[in-house]
């Protein structure tokens, strides 16, 4: 990484705001259909200093209060535009562990850049590419800052899980001095950005390589270790020897459609077909062991960020014809725009108010066709969103090989269940103090989707760094001896 | 990784594999499974524990050849380590002292039913087991299924060992001279465990069995080992892998089972040409 590149000059204001916000490069759509590599290609230098440079420097900063995470934005970013990137990125991860992985996931159309001041007349700061941009820089030059931990305390902590919340929880954890355990139930590192997010959105080298960067910090990577299984909560506390545990075990559960025909084979949760294609590496059959069965007409019932990513893997995997099937119309579609359009620009067929009624199905058990009702919107329903009401009469089938279910994920239940005293709502999350994340049970913490229901890589995060305060406050408790580690009554 | 301590055939195209994994061993109860994988580029397999010694910190599976995992794992020497052996997975059999139970295995079913038939045994029940197979050699752990059972029957296809026919015709016939039992416990290839538990549905004899689909994870995470049983959708790898015999849609699980059958015969065919002289080897034995 270049020490220092000769930077821009900071422009008047009038004129910052007259610069366009630079678009990002990335695969055009017909070549990027055909592989698996990512699709945005990242700022060059020169972009992204031009990029940082439109950035007002508001004295009072509200993307800054837009982010969950609260990364001092105008301050990196004007280290981008004087070409210290090395400096950028050293204030990014002041608070921010995972900058690379919150580049490209973000969500940061609804947070910083939303709020960001040039929104209202022009566009935003492109802050998630600049995130982006320098944390790929520090990592290709190989030269990443360790990050200073304090003095070991002698105490230990298990956390559960090692998707966004825990891998969060655990550096933070690793800083203040503590020793850590991520319990990991796959046979990889990285939950959800490993398992769900595609290789076209999130290279899988940026996640091993931040794990390494935990593995540096001094935290212990278990994988294959399902708590709940393999050890229960209470043995981690009392043979183990753990002095506090962390649930970031996320929602894992696949929702399934509850219509007749879904026992065919060919139908699958958004879950099952993401795991073998990204997990699994399905893609690369038989290379890889895993297969994944898709036929030439692929259906994916449901519209958010998980639906995109189906669509979008199905069509690289040689499917002819993919179909988005969505109740409600693209205005109400809780994917990112960003995604949304990518899904587009990639010859998506979207069906929207449709609903799907059944599944048909051959003699064989396999999918053959699924019957769809069209809808129109109605009243405002409990979220706010106008409800989709069926038009009686609207009924047409489809010819279809797969049908892939992606309405949504719940809390998986296999650790909580295991955890008597652990209280959860009718949800299945795990109720928590909103201040320091600890659960019912004392010296328990919980944070991510297993509190929320499923939700954003960066609100995981943004628990994860709560629950590492709660986490060490009350450790320091533990040591005055005001509190005392949890116990079962055998 | 998980070593391999210790490997034997126990019968043509069947393995037992004795490998480290201490923690597994220690919580490992009869009913449950490990999801197993072997390297970078394998897939994820259910086998189910045929034993455990916590103070080894050893488990034992046991492995029939049938794809190009389970032939690939029959390479693995003593010595070498599995990628992952993640477990003890699925609902504990429950054990309780009932009376007389029969316990039925076929094919590779025979490992995991050992550990049932011994606490079943250890509670207090008469066990009574069936074992069957197509020919004698491929009716697995004869004599440890006889040391943890009252009385032991054998059925064979051709005849070349014990009865000639089926476990169905076997059991009909104990339960005609001995009355009905209080629980049978079948585990095999699906279809036998669909004629077992159509056989004792018209006795109302409460019947588990063991169910071996498709699975990912292992962990209720995907849904892609999902039965039918009474109607509800039920996940093998999480509520189960036992459940009511009388309940199971066993037509559909035979049709999900067959879900990759091209792509298992690829891998497998591939896999073949690859470990030809192997293969050869192999069919000598046949």
């Amino acid at each position: 990484m270049p020490e220092e590149t000769v930077g821009l000059p900071e422009l008047p204001k009038k004129e910052r705001m007259k610069i366009p916000r630079h678009p990002m490069p990335e695969q055009k759509p017909e070549e990027r259909v055909r592989n698996f590599s990512e699709v945005a290609l990242g700022y060059t230098a020169e972009l992204a200093m031009m990029e940082a440079q439109r950035c007002l420097q508001c004295e009072k900063p509200l993307c800054v209060q837009g982010c969950p995470v609260e990364i001092d934005i105008p301050a990196f970013v004007d280290l981008i535009r004087q070409g210290k990137f090395k400096e950028a990125v050293a204030k990014i991860k002041e608070t921010n562990t995972l900058p690379a992985i919150c580049g490209r996931v973000c969500p940061q159309e609804d947070q910083c850049e939303m709020v960001c001041v040039l929104t209202k007349k022009y566009t935003p700061v492109a802050i998630g590419r600049l995130e982006r941009f320098v944390a790929d820089l520090e990592r290709e030059a190989g030269e990443i800052e360790m990050p200073h931990c304090a003095p070991p305390t002698g105490h230990k902590v298990a956390v559960i899980g090692s998707g966004p919340a825990g891998l969060t929880c655990a550096a933070d954890l690793a800083r203040l001095g503590h020793q850590v355990t991520i319990f990991e139930a796959l046979h990889k590192t990285g939950g959800v950005l490993v398992y769900g997010i595609p290789e076209f959105r999130l290279p899988k080298a940026i996640v091993d390589y931040e794990v390494e960067n935990l593995k540096r910090m001094g935290v212990e990577i278990r994988t294959g270790f399902v708590v709940g299984k393999t050890a229960t909560v209470e043995e981690l506390f009392w043979e183990y020897g753990y002095d506090a545990v962390f649930f970031g075990t996320g929602a894992g559960l696949p929702a399934f459609l509850g219509i007749p025909g879904e026992q065919f084979i060919g139908v699958l949760s958004a879950n099952e077909f993401l795991t073998r294609v990204n997990l699994m590496r399905a893609y690369d059959f038989p290379n890889y062991d895993t297969p994944v069965r898709l036929g030439r007409r692929v259906a994916v019932v449901g519209a958010g960020n998980v639906a995109m990513d189906c669509l979008r893997c199905a069509k690289r995997l040689g499917a002819q014809e993919v179909i988005c099937i969505y109740r409600r119309t693209r205005a109400e579609s809780p994917a990112r725009k960003e995604e949304l359009e990518r899904a587009e620009e990639e010859f998506i067929d979207f069906r929207w108010l449709s609903a799907p009624l059944e599944i048909y199905g051959n003699e064989e058990g396999f999918v053959t066709g699924m019957r769809i009702q069209r809808m129109e919107l109605g009243e405002p329903d409990a979220s706010g969103r106008r409800r989709p009401v069926p038009i009686p009469g609207s009924e047409y089938d489809i010819e279809v090989d797969t049908v892939i279910v992606a309405i949504g994920q719940s809390p998986n239940p296999l650790a909580t269940r295991a955890t008597p005293g652990l209280e959860l709502n009718r949800h299945g999350c795990i109720v928590v103090d909103q201040q320091t994340m600890m659960s019912s049970i004392p010296g328990v913490f919980a944070g991510g989707d297993i509190v929320t229901g499923a939700a954003t890589v960066i609100l995981a995060m943004g628990a994860g760094k709560t629950a590492a305060r709660g986490i060490h406050e009350w450790l320091g408790k533990l040591e005055r001896g005001e509190v005392s580690k949890p116990t079962w009554p055998r | 990784m998980f070593p391999i301590i210790a490997k034997e055939a126990i019968a043509p195209g069947f393995w037992r594999f004795v490998v480290g994994a201490p923690e597994i061993a220690r919580k490992h109860r009869p009913g449950q499974f490990v999801m197993v994988l072997l390297h970078e580029r394998g897939e994820r397999i259910p086998l189910t524990i045929a034993h455990s010694d916590p103070v080894a910190g050893t488990i034992t599976l046991v492995v029939q050849e049938v794809g190009k995992t389970t032939m690939e794992m029959g390479t693995f020497p003593v010595g070498s380590e599995l990628q992952a052996v993640v477990g003890p997975l699925g609902t504990p059999t429950h054990i309780e002292r009932v009376g007389t139970v029969v316990c039925v295995g076929g094919g590779a079913g025979i490992a995991p039913l050992l550990p049932i038939a011994a606490d079943m045994k250890a509670a207090g029940n008469r066990v009574y087991s069936i074992l069957g197979g197509r020919t004698k050699e491929l009716v697995i752990l004869r004599e440890e299924m006889a040391a943890v059972s009252d009385e032991i029957f054998f059925t064979t296809d051709d005849g070349s060992f014990g009865r000639k026919g089926l476990v169905t015709h076997a059991l009909a016939d104990l339960i005609a001279e001995r009355g009905k039992p209080d629980l049978v416990v079948a585990i095999g290839p699906a279809i036998m465990m669909k004629v077992v538990s159509d056989l004792t549905r018209k006795d109302a004899i409460p019947t588990l069995v063991s169910l071996n689909s498709i699975m990912i994870d292992g962990t209720g995470m995907c849904g892609c080992c999902r039965v039918d049983v009474g109607g509800q959708t039920k996940f093998v790898c999480v509520d189960g892998p036992e459940f009511d015999g009388h309940k199971v849609d066993f037509d559909l699980l035979i049709k999900r089972l067959r879900a990759f059958l091209p792509q298992e015969q690829e891998a497998r065919q591939r896999f073949l040409a690859q470990h030809r002289c192997r293969a050869l080897e192999g069919a000598s034995h046949a």
